[in-house]
Formats: C-alpha cells, structure tokens, sequence
C-alpha cells in the first residue's frame, strides 16, 4: 500500500516535469525557460527524495542539496544573463 | 497501529500532497498567459510541493529506523530561502530585458520610471539618465 502510493506520487512528478518540458521548449521568451527549467530543477529534488525512499537508503541525501545549490546558481547565472547580456563582467571598477 | 507507523503514514501522505501540489503548479505554468504569471505559479505552489514533500521524506526517515537527517532539514531551508529570490531575479531580468506584459493587464507604472515616458531613452529609477552614469565612470578611470 505505501509502496503503491509512493509510485503514484512519483508518476505525478514525473507527469509534472514533462508539462513543464513543454514549457522550456515552447516558451516564448528565455525568462521563460529560467522558470521553466527553475522548476523542474526543484521538481528533481523531490523525485530523489521519493527514490530514495523507495530504495531505502540514506545515499541519495547529498544529491538533494547538491541539485539545489545548482539549480539556484544556474538561475541566478541565467537571468544576469538575460539582464546584462553577460555572465562575467571583466571591466571592474577599481 | 503503533505510534511510529502513524507518523509513517503521515509521511506519505504528505509526499502525496506535495504531488498533487506540484502538477497543480506544472498546469499553471502551461497555461497562464504571461511571463510574470508564470513565474508567480512557479515559485510559490513548486516551492510549496517541494518543502512538503521534503518533509514527509524527513518524517519517514524518522519514523522508520529513527534516522534524523539534517541533510533534508537544510534541503528544506535552503529551497525555502532560494525558489523566491531566484524567482525574484527572473522576472526582474524580463522586465529589463522588455519583455511585454500579457494583454488585459492594468497598469504599469514602473515603465515611465524606467524607461521614460517616451519608451526610448532608457532613464534609471533616481532619474539620472544612462548616460551621465557612464560618463561618470570613465572620469572615474
């Protein structure tokens, strides 16, 4: 019974992450896909919580935190990006 | 049914509800109209699925072989902190970057600010055009 309704919430995130997919390709705009691809980063993050509790092991903890920090810095880089037309800014102000 | 196999229960369901959370905000992100309506389906209710389902990850681990994971209680503070700043940031850089508002929105003061009342000369918020700002950077070098 708890293994059933594990894999149903897995089958909606996964359903969740290919609506989203939608988006990133369609999106008419790059803001778009950062959100887009935002959210399905956080999505990642609970399906390996699901995983890992399906396979029950402890492993897979790390990957949580590891997927957030990257997610969050790919955003971040993405929409300076989109802001400034530029990552790494090399004119600096001394 | 002991008191573990309650909380265990709890757990689930809870990874259920961040679930149906998170498909709600999947369907919301498809269908609003907008840049800034998008980006304020996704971060709120995506933010919100991801913390409850991070929790019942957490309750599980606790109730089944008394495992306290402090790896999933920073993944949940860190998610709770990052998804709105990061949010945040995007729509910031769209607007910037002009990207046009749905049709049948209100107004939209911050273009006059921002942009000038012309919609050409790019003008920043204390009223001091680009190009002063420039200028007061290369006397600077």
């Amino acid at each position: 019974m708890k293994e059933t309704i594990l894999f149903i919430a897995l089958a909606l995130f996964i359903v969740a992450i290919f609506l989203i997919l939608y988006r990133v390709i369609v999106g008419p705009s790059m803001p778009d896909r950062a959100i887009a691809l935002d959210t399905i980063g956080v999505n990642f993050i609970s399906t390996i919580a699901i995983v890992s509790i399906v396979l029950s092991t402890k492993a897979f903890l790390e990957a949580i935190l590891i997927l957030g920090i990257l997610a969050f810095i790919g955003t971040i880089a993405f929409s300076k990006y989109i802001e400034r037309g530029d990552i790494i800014e090399r004119k600096r102000d001394h | 049914m002991s008191g573990s196999e309650i909380i265990e229960w709890i757990g689930i369901l809870l990874i259920l509800l961040g679930a149906i959370f998170s498909v709600i905000s999947a369907i919301g992100l498809v269908r609003l109209p907008d840049v800034y309506t998008r980006a304020h389906a996704a971060s709120k209710s995506s933010t919100l699925a991801v913390m409850v389902c991070l929790l019942g990850t957490f309750l599980y681990f606790w109730a089944d072989n008394g495992y306290v994971s402090v790896r999933l209680i920073l993944g949940i503070i860190f998610v709770f902190i990052t998804a709105p700043v990061s949010a945040h940031l995007v729509c910031r850089a769209a607007y910037r970057s002009r990207v046009p508002l749905a049709e049948g929105s209100g107004e939209d003061e911050l273009k006059d600010v921002l942009f000038g009342a012309d919609n050409v000369t790019p003008v920043s918020v204390e009223g001091v055009s680009f190009e002063e700002i420039e200028s007061k950077k290369s006397k600077n070098e």
